[in-house]
């Protein structure tokens, strides 16, 4: 048996996410990322004697949008409190944030593949502040300090201990940045910082009990070096108990370049933050009124959606994680589905040409130039027989991106291209198309049924490959059999 | 509660300060005076009283999302002790391998 399978691995992960505020926590300054240095401020977010910070109240509505799709209890009296430390990029000298009364605790998500998922708790969320941003390799002798970050509000969000592999350390931020995105709280860009993650990790032979020394990872930049860092830690840990060493708990930092970790600082040296609460900022009484008002606000979460897909509008399992992947994606499909009941086409066009055409040219789906009334067209042309599949895949819908001002109806008939479903028309084709071989007609009379082709194929070239071919069978079994 | 070397020696180390010897000894002097006057209001029975973090009753105080830009790059730089014209300047905080 190898080594490392006898080890079993515990992870539990701190995500930061920035909120997608207008303004800051606490003050009225810009919270948009970028920005020339130090134009985003505010006499609060530079932490100026005798100024005072006034809560955003979008944080909270934002927080507890996320504490209600992660299924946790919102507490009721919230206090904010000070969490001291002394460092340039930190003004005041503290940051605010909630430290005994977590604005949410006590939920879950859910991970892995659908029907089989694993529930993974959330200890708690609460509301904070970002510092600014400390630039050390502009100037030869100095740090240099931009504040336009600081005070963004942010939430703090806490896993359980439930995480047992990289792989499902993966899931899991994966599913968190999911979740924001969809209820646009945060853009989930993290290699712009707006969402962070910190992961605890320790090992412990699989028949022990207590939890091992757990070491802290830093600064991995994406979901992808998420799961490098864990694989390499747990490979770190393992070698090293092997080994007769003994892990110490200590904060290491994840370098991307070789994909391995190193020390930033043992807890020995580690901070005594001094927290206590924040008297400038009075308690939030959180009413039902206040959740209630928030839950009308929210959209169905990618979970809900997947159940409806699946069950409702019986889509397979891959259909309905591709249209839940992203929100816009979502929201599209949602609209288009109000107004066909050919669910199952209407996600084969998304998953189909649109997202194609989404992947080709880097876009959004909100930027495809059809709309949802282009789309129901379309389903409904093809369902009625007015116009075959293969021409709109390869005619109409091409046609239609260039000139989306038209109906697609409208286009197709400009273009030529509806199917002739006249039946005296097409009963005229027939005609003379069994005229000209009148042998073979006997000959398919007398059983060689194989025939049809030939009858169909000069149909079709009389009309200009536009009769429709259901009525034209039809009318030609009713000539040749009938007669 | 006796404010003492080892104390100080941490405080200074949070607030990233550095002290003479003779400095430290004034603090301490001066830290234990400040402490001492504070005790006093122990004397005083508080038993069943919430502690008071508060100064006004009021809750939920709220404000919209709603930006006001209220002061410029070169006054937020204005105070500062040293800054070039676009960024805060301080001591180098990571140090040189």
């Amino acid at each position: 048996m190898n080594i490392y399978d006898t080890y079993e691995v515990v992870i539990g992960l701190e995500v930061h996410t920035q909120l997608l505020t207008k303004t800051k926590a606490y003050s009225g300054d810009i919270a948009a990322y970028g920005g020339e240095a130090n134009t985003h401020v505010s006499v609060v977010t530079l932490g100026h004697p005798g100024s005072l910070p006034v809560f955003n109240k979008r944080t909270l509505e934002f927080a507890m949008k996320m504490g209600i799709a992660c299924n946790c209890s919102i507490t009721k009296v919230n206090q904010f409190a000070r969490k001291n430390y002394f460092y340039a990029d930190l003004p005041k000298g503290y940051q605010i944030t909630q430290d005994k009364t977590p604005l949410c605790t006590n939920g879950y998500i859910l991970i892995g593949e659908f029907g089989k998922e694993k529930k993974i708790g959330i200890t708690r969320i609460h509301m904070e502040e970002d510092a600014g941003k400390s630039i050390h390799d502009l100037d030869p002798f100095y740090t240099l300090i931009d504040l336009n970050r600081a005070g963004t509000p942010l939430i703090e969000i806490v896993s359980e201990p439930d995480l047992r592999s990289a792989d499902e350390a993966y899931d899991y931020i994966t599913e968190i940045r999911k979740l924001v995105r969809h209820l646009d709280i945060c853009d989930g860009n993290m290699e712009e910082g707006s969402l962070r993650c910190d992961a605890n990790i320790s090992v412990r032979k699989k028949d022990e009990k207590d939890f091992g020394v757990k070491v802290e990872v830093k600064n991995m930049n994406s979901i992808r070096n998420v799961k490098r860092a864990i694989e390499f830690e747990i490979k770190r840990q393992i070698d090293a108990i092997e080994k007769g060493e003994t892990i110490v708990q200590e904060t290491r930092s994840f370098d991307g370049i070789n994909g391995s970790t190193k020390s930033m600082r043992s807890k020995e040296s580690a901070h005594d933050y001094r927290y206590f609460p924040e008297p400038d900022l009075p308690p939030l009484i959180v009413t039902e009124k206040m959740i209630d008002d928030v839950k009308k606000e929210m959209p169905a979460l990618p979970k809900q959606l997947m159940h409806k897909y699946i069950e409702q509008l019986h889509l397979s399992v891959y259909d309905a994680e591709i249209l839940t992947s992203e929100k816009n994606v979502s929201l599209y499909f949602e609209e288009l589905i109000t107004k066909t009941k050919n669910y199952k086409s209407a996600a084969n066009w998304i998953i189909g040409p649109v997202k194609e055409w989404c992947n080709t040219n880097a876009k959004d789906i909100f930027e495809f130039p059809l709309t949802t009334n282009h789309l129901t067209e379309i389903i409904q042309l093809i369902d009625t027989g007015k116009i075959n599949f293969t021409i709109v895949t390869q005619q109409l819908f091409p046609a239609l991106l260039n000139e989306p001002n038209e109906t697609a109806e409208g286009l197709a008939k400009k273009l030529n291209l509806i199917q002739q479903q006249d039946s005296s028309l097409i009963e005229a084709l027939a005609e003379d198309a069994l005229a000209k071989y009148p042998e073979k007609v006997a000959e398919y009379k007398n059983g060689k049924k194989g025939l049809m082709g030939l009858f169909m194929g000069e149909v079709m070239k009389m009309s200009g490959g536009k009769a429709d071919p259901k009525i034209a069978t039809k009318i030609l079994e009713e000539k040749l059999n009938g007669g | 509660m006796k404010v003492d070397k080892q104390l100080v020696d941490k405080l200074a180390n949070l607030s990233k300060l550095n002290f003479t010897e003779s400095e430290e000894q004034e603090i301490i002097k001066d830290l234990n005076k400040m402490v001492d006057f504070v005790d006093k209001l122990k004397e005083i029975p508080v038993d069943g009283v919430e502690p008071l973090i508060y100064m006004i009753d009021e809750t939920n105080v709220m404000r919209e999302d709603e930006v006001k830009m209220e002061i410029t790059k070169e006054e937020a730089l204005k105070n500062a002790p040293l800054a070039d014209s676009d960024y805060f300047k301080v001591p180098k905080v990571l140090k040189k391998k």
